[in-house]
């Protein structure tokens, strides 16, 4: 009896010791977030002021604002999840719900995972090549979206096929029984059931590629830009304009990294103050995440 | 009738495309040390205009921008140090032909720690025994240069090797463009090298002077003597005389002639010229006396190509050489 005690005296012991572990290993992450948070708002709070979003850069740092930078920022980002949303999804139901598994197929998923760990500058360094110098798209908003999309497209895959493998198999098989196709089955039921688990992965791809510098830079992201492009909603027949695709831009990241390279201290409390807003950006799409996902998952009945 | 109407938008969209603006846009890319003047330049340029003209200013260093200049990519090329032999040759192949024109002097700056006060003046020779290529691991303490000076590890500091600013510090002191020791913190951000310099009491470092006056407080300059036994101390008046040797430089804008032709980035240019005197001062460089600011117009007026300095790096260019020599391409 006394053993039997002492044992599991010791194993609650061992218990309460992981938990404890875990629990500082949780708040490593967190203080350094906070921390960083706390840093960047001392010196960055102070700038944070309606003029700030609306003004260009300048070269007196109280003048300065991020306007360029935001709307770059936004419109990339635009192009990005348009582009990556669709071919991540597609690929990914193609590979759970069409694909036979042979060595192809094989190949396609060892690749995929490949892809996600292959360094940022790669796709920069692929992308000059391709879109800059090949398909003539310029240095521009379009190149860059499409940079970034390429970048992300294996986390959409991967984050698509995980939430397609998580329906039962048995909704499908009730959906052949019925008669339904494939398509009508992944439409109907398999994409529905997913949604939350599909956009939650885009969602934190995409706050992966709002930070990216590196490949925007070989592009040839330019750093002074003070004018925006051209509207995308026009007053006169067809009232929409994609010239914007083809405009120059800069984004957060680029616009921070030259403030903080300049000599004067007062450029490097607007990067702190740009810094800021990027985090915010960041955690306003996490936020957007956690939200559909747990909408999606409320209206799930099986 | 949903999907008629979405059909019609998306071949509205479509249509849209083609008419790609290629609206009155001045490019500019270069030097990260000509940017805060060609910036200045641009910011009060683009409101004077209202916005009719834009202008972009990129920044992938000197060597990056003549890439894209000589591929006939950019208009104006920012550079701090004169075009070199092999991207004349690379604007030649491509039919690029390229007006030079001086825009601001800046000093480059040797710097020491406040705390360190023994080292208020070197000379060039002393500086090239520190800096040379065969000093790696051999000359590690201040003493080694000069025997009074303490036995202390040396700790050095200087701009990353893709720069202009590395490209004349070597040139200057060991007296051959990137010829230079390894085993330093090199950087490409000028802030690294003021933090690293600042915190330890035996750094040795150089950097644009423009980093040196923001942070005078934290930093101490070291007056530079050409082996003439006069050390002199970097400031605008001894850049501007000529005294502060080999350490000043001109920096440059290089307009391709095609690109001057067009009626936005002559205006572009010309406004840059009249207006430099004021902004190279604010942005902490030195601004030329006006007659080589009237020199440039006047070389842009009449489409004078080519560079003064026949494709080498050169060391000590004062303002009278800048107004004798004739551009030859």
């Amino acid at each position: 009896m006394n053993d039997l005690e002492k044992n599991t005296a010791r194993r609650k012991k061992i218990d309460a010791l992981f938990a404890v572990v875990g629990l500082l290993a949780t708040f490593v992450g967190l203080i350094t977030l906070a921390a960083l948070i706390l840093d960047l708002a001392i010196d960055g709070l102070g700038r944070l002021s309606p003029g700030f979003f609306t003004s260009f850069p300048s070269r007196f740092a109280s003048q300065a604002g991020i306007l360029s930078a935001w709307v770059g920022t936004t419109l990339v980002m635009l192009v990005t999840a348009f582009t990556a949303v669709p071919m991540g999804v597609a690929a990914g139901v193609y590979l759970e719900e069409y694909a036979r598994k042979n060595w192809l197929t094989a190949m396609i998923e060892i690749n995929i995972a490949n892809l996600a760990g292959v360094p940022s500058i790669v796709y920069g360094l692929m992308a000059l090549g391709l879109f800059v110098y090949q398909l003539d798209l310029g240095q521009s908003v379009l190149t860059a979206g499409l940079t970034l999309a390429l970048l992300i497209l294996p986390i959409v895959i991967v984050a698509t096929r995980e939430s397609i493998r998580a329906v039962p198999g048995s909704i499908r098989e009730a959906a052949y029984a019925l008669g339904a196709t494939k398509w009508q089955t992944v439409k109907d039921h398999v994409l529905p059931y997913s949604t939350g688990g599909i956009l939650t992965g885009v969602i934190i791809a995409l706050s992966r590629a709002i930070g990216e510098t590196a490949p925007l830079i070989t592009i040839g992201a330019l750093t002074f830009i003070a004018f925006l492009p051209e509207s995308p909603i026009k007053s006169e027949f067809p009232f929409v304009s994609l010239d914007w695709l083809m405009s120059p831009f800069t984004v957060m990241p680029i616009q921070m990294f030259n403030w903080i390279s300049r000599p004067q201290r007062d450029f490097h409390l607007n990067a702190a103050a740009a810094g800021l807003t990027l985090m915010v950006m960041t955690l306003a799409m996490n936020g957007i995440a956690i939200y559909l996902r747990y909408r999606f998952r409320k209206k799930i009945k099986w | 009738m949903k999907k008629s109407i979405l059909f019609t938008f998306l071949a509205a969209l479509l249509a849209s495309i083609p008419a790609v603006a290629k609206a009155q846009i001045v490019q500019i890319d270069g030097s990260s040390t000509v940017f805060p003047v060609t910036e200045a330049v641009a910011e009060e340029f683009q409101k004077a205009k209202k916005g009719k003209i834009k202008v972009t200013v990129g920044i992938s260093g000197t060597g990056g921008g003549f890439k894209k200049f000589c591929r006939g990519e950019t208009d104006i090329q920012d550079a701090s140090r004169p075009i070199l032999k092999s991207e004349m040759a690379d604007c030649k192949k491509a039919g690029v032909e390229y007006i030079e024109l001086p825009v601001a002097f800046d000093a480059l700056t040797v710097m020491v720690n406040p705390k360190n006060d023994w080292a208020s003046a070197m000379t060039v020779a002393e500086l090239k025994k520190v800096w040379e290529p065969k000093a790696q691991g051999k000359i590690t303490n201040w003493n080694q240069i000069r025997p009074k000076w303490p036995n202390a590890a040396l700790k050095l500091f200087g701009a990353g090797a893709d720069s202009g600013t590395f490209d004349y510090f070597t040139e200057a002191i060991v007296g051959k463009a990137k010829s230079s020791r390894g085993d330093f913190t090199a950087s490409e951000d000028d802030n690294v090298l003021v933090q690293g310099i600042s915190n330890d009491r035996n750094a040795l470092g150089f950097f644009g002077y423009a980093y040196y006056a923001e942070n005078k407080d934290k930093l101490k300059a070291v007056s530079i003597d050409d082996g003439k036994g006069r050390p002199v101390a970097p400031s605008e008046k001894t850049v501007l005389d000529g005294t502060y040797q080999p350490l000043s430089r001109p920096i440059y804008i290089y307009v391709s002639r095609k690109a001057a032709a067009k009626p936005e980035v002559k205006e572009f240019v010309e406004f840059y010229l009249k207006n430099a005197p004021k902004l190279v001062k604010e942005v902490k460089y030195v601004p030329f006396p006006d007659k080589v600011y009237a020199l440039g117009a006047d070389r842009l007026k009449n489409g004078k190509a080519g560079t003064a300095f026949g494709g080498s790096a050169e060391v000590g260019v004062t303002i009278d050489d800048l107004l004798k020599r004739e551009p030859k391409l």
